[in-house]
C-alpha cells in the first residue's frame, strides 16, 4: 500500500502568492472555483487556465512537485472523461466505432468537465501550496468569526482542522506500522473480494483508532499543560494583515473573474 | 527557597468497580511529602506505576490534590484563580514526541504557548526566536514537525514551554523514546538550562545514568518519596534500590560487585573517569 499525498501539503518558499493575507487567497479560490464550475465557453475556460498558469509560476512551487500531488486525483479526472465521452447521448456523430458513437455534445461536455476539475484541483492546491495550513485556519476563523454570535464555535473548528493537518502524516506512518504487523502476523489484506477486503481492515482500523484516542487524551493534556484555555484572552504571533500588494491583487483577480464571466455572455 | 513544596498530598484516580459498580479511588499517591529548591536540578525515580507521572501532573496543576497541601512558587493550586501563573512557570516536556507538538511548523508550534499567555503579538516573535536558539533548532524554525528526528522534536517541545519563560520544567520520561543521540541532545539541553539559566530542572527518568547527572535524587515507591539525597549516596544503596525493583548505574554495579569479592573499593563509584581513577590508584 501507498500512503503518499501531497495534496494540502505547504510548500514553504517565498512567493508573491506566499506573501499575499491567507484571506484574500482563500476568498479568492473559493470564488475561483465557484465561477469556473458556472461558465460554460472556451474563451473563458482559456482565460481561467491562462490566469491559473500564471499563478502556478508566480507561486514559485516546482511544477513537477504540484503534478506529483495530483496523481491520485488524475485518475478521477480521466475517468470523468471517460464517463462522459461514451455515455452521453447526442444527434451529431463524430466517430463511429461499432457500437461505440462518440457525439460532439458528448466530446464537448468531456472537454468541459476535464477543464473544470482541472482548474478547480489547481486552484485549490495554489492555496493549499501557499499558505501554511495555520494561516488557512485563521482565515477561517476570521471568516467563520462573525457567526460566533449564533453559536458557531470558529476557534474549536479551527483549531481542530490544525489538529487534523497536523496529525496526518503522524497516522498514516502509524497505519503503515500497524498494516506491516498484521501483515507479518499473517494477515491477507490483498486479495478476496470486497467484502473480504473490507472485512480485512477491522484489524487494522480498531488498533489505529484506539491509539488516536490515546493521542487525543495525551495532546490535549500537553495542551493544557502550555496553558490552553480555548480562545479566552488568545493572542496570536503571525497577524493576519491586509495590505497594500493585497489590494492590489485583488483588484487584479476582480478584473480577470470579470472577463471569464463577460466571455461568457459575449461568445 | 523552596519552588515546590509538597506536604502529605494524596491522590487517587477514579474508577469504576467492575463488581460492585461503585465508584472507586486508587490509592496512587499516599501522603507524600517532597521539597524542590529552586534552581535546583533533582532526578525522580521509580518503577513502573509508582506514581511519578501522577506526582508531575500535580507539580503543574493537571491535577489537585485530594488531601494535603501542594505550593508551586507560593501558590496553591486548589484555588481556581492561581492555576494559570502555575502552569505558564512550571512547564512540562511529555514522553512521545508526537503527541505533544500542536501545529505543523516549528515556529508556530514554539508559539503557542505564548499566544495562550495573551502576550502581544509583535512580543512573541523574539520569545520563540530566542527559545529556538536556545535548545539549538534555530534553523528548523519553517520545517514541518513531523518530519524531524526524535531528539528534534523533543527540542522543539523543549523550546515551546522554554518560550512561556517558565521557572521550571518537569521532564517526565522525555528520553525514553529517543536513540543514545538524541537521549543526549535532549539532556545536554536540560543541563544547560539549568546551569545557564537557572530553571529549576525536575528529570523523572528511567535511566539512571541520567540520573546521576542530578544535584539530587528522589526515589518514589507505591506513592510515597522513600529515598532523597546527592546520586552518590543514593547509588550506593544497592540492595535498597534492587528492593524497589530499580537498577544502579553499570559502573556502579560493578564497583559493588568488585568490593563484594574482598576489592577495597568504593561502592559510591558513578562514572568510568572515577571507576579508571580508583583502579589506577588502587592498592
Ligand atoms: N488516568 C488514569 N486513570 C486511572 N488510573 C491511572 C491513570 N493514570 C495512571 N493511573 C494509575 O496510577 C498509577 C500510577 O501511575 P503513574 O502514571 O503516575 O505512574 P508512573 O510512575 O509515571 O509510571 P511509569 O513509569 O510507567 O510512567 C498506576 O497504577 C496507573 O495505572
Ligand atoms: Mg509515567
Amino acid at each position: 500500500m501507498n500512503f503518499n499525498i501531497t495534496i494540502g501539503q505547504y510548500y514553504p518558499t517565498d512567493s508573491i502568492l506566499h506573501r499575499l493575507d491567507p484571506r484574500v487567497k482563500l476568498a479568492a479560490s473559493l470564488s475561483f472555483i465557484i465561477i469556473v464550475c458556472l461558465i460554460d465557453n472556451g474563451f473563458g475556460y482559456a482565460i481561467s487556465a491562462a490566469f491559473i498558469a500564471a499563478a502556478v509560476w508566480a507561486s514559485n512551487v516546482p511544477v513537477k512537485l504540484m503534478l506529483r500531488g495530483m496523481k491520485s486525483i488524475f485518475f478521477f479526472i480521466v475517468f470523468t472523461f471517460t464517463v462522459n465521452i461514451f455515455l452521453i447521448p447526442g444527434g451529431n456523430i463524430l466517430f463511429n466505432l461499432g457500437p461505440v458513437k462518440i457525439s460532439a455534445e458528448a466530446l464537448n461536455t468531456a472537454l468541459l468537465m476535464t477543464a473544470r476539475l482541472s482548474i478547480m484541483i489547481f486552484a485549490s492546491s495554489l492555496l493549499t501550496l501557499t499558505s501554511s495550513p495555520i494561516q488557512l485556519t485563521d482565515a477561517i476563523e476570521y471568516y467563520l468569526a462573525p457567526f460566533k454570535k449564533i453559536g458557531v464555535p470558529s476557534h474549536q473548528i479551527a483549531m481542530m482542522m490544525t489538529i487534523t493537518l497536523r496529525f496526518i502524516p503522524t497516522l498514516i506512518d502509524e497505519l503503515d506500522k500497524i498494516v506491516r504487523a498484521q501483515k507479518a502476523r499473517g494477515a491477507d489484506l490483498d486479495t478476496g473480494g470486497a467484502f473480504k477486503k473490507a472485512k480485512a481492515l477491522i484489524p487494522i482500523l480498531v488498533p489505529l483508532f484506539l491509539s488516536s484516542f490515546r493521542r487525543a487524551d495525551e495532546l490535549a493534556t500537553a495542551m493544557e499543560a502550555r496553558c490552553y484555555r480555548g480562545d479566552i484572552e488568545r493572542t496570536k504571533m503571525k497577524q493576519m494583515k491586509f495590505g497594500m500588494q493585497d489590494l492590489y491583487a485583488g483588484i487584479i483577480f476582480i478584473c480577470i473573474c470579470s472577463c471569464i464571466i463577460m466571455a461568457n455572455f459575449i461568445f | 527557597m523552596d519552588i515546590i513544596k509538597i506536604n502529605n498530598v494524596g491522590f487517587g484516580y477514579s474508577y469504576i468497580d467492575e463488581d460492585s459498580n461503585k465508584t472507586m479511588k486508587t490509592e496512587t499517591l499516599k501522603n507524600i511529602n517532597l521539597n524542590i529548591e529552586t534552581g535546583e536540578f533533582v532526578a525522580i525515580l521509580g518503577h513502573n506505576g509508582s506514581g511519578k507521572s501522577t506526582l508531575a501532573k500535580i507539580m503543574n496543576a493537571l491535577l489537585l490534590p485530594d488531601s494535603g497541601e501542594a505550593l508551586i512558587i507560593g501558590l496553591n493550586p486548589s484555588n481556581e484563580s492561581n492555576i494559570f501563573e502555575i502552569r505558564r512557570n512550571v512547564g512540562m516536556v511529555f514522553q512521545n514526541p508526537d503527541n505533544q507538538i500542536i501545529a505543523t511548523i516549528v515556529e508556530e508550534d514554539v508559539a503557542f504557548g505564548p499566544e495562550n499567555l495573551s502576550i502581544p503579538p509583535d512580543k512573541i516573535r523574539p520569545r520563540v526566536d530566542s527559545a529556538l536558539k536556545n535548545v539549538g533548532m534555530e534553523n528548523f524554525a519553517l520545517a514541518n514537525p513531523a518530519y524531524l528526528s526524535g531528539g528534534q522534536k523533543q527540542r522543539v517541545a523543549i523550546a515551546g514551554v522554554l518560550a512561556m519563560k517558565p521557572k521550571c520544567i518537569i521532564f517526565d520520561e522525555s528520553t525514553a523514546m529517543l536513540d543514545p543521540n538524541g537521549r543526549k541532545e535532549v539532556l545536554d539541553t536540560a543541563i544547560k538550562l539549568n546551569k545557564e539559566d537557572k530553571i529549576t530542572i525536575i528529570l523523572i527518568t528511567h535511566f539512571m545514568d541520567e540520573a546521576t547527572l542530578a544535584d539530587r535524587v528522589i526515589v518514589v515507591n507505591d506513592g510515597q518519596a522513600v529515598m532523597g539525597g546527592p546520586p552518590k549516596s543514593i547509588f550506593s544503596q544497592i540492595n535498597e534500590l534492587k528492593a524497589l525493583s530499580l537498577d544502579v548505574p553499570q559502573i556502579t554495579e560493578l564497583a559493588y560487585l568488585l568490593s563484594e569479592k574482598g576489592l577495597n573499593i568504593n561502592t559510591d563509584i558513578l562514572t568510568i573517569e572515577e571507576m579508571v581513577g580508583a583502579l589506577c590508584n588502587y592498592n
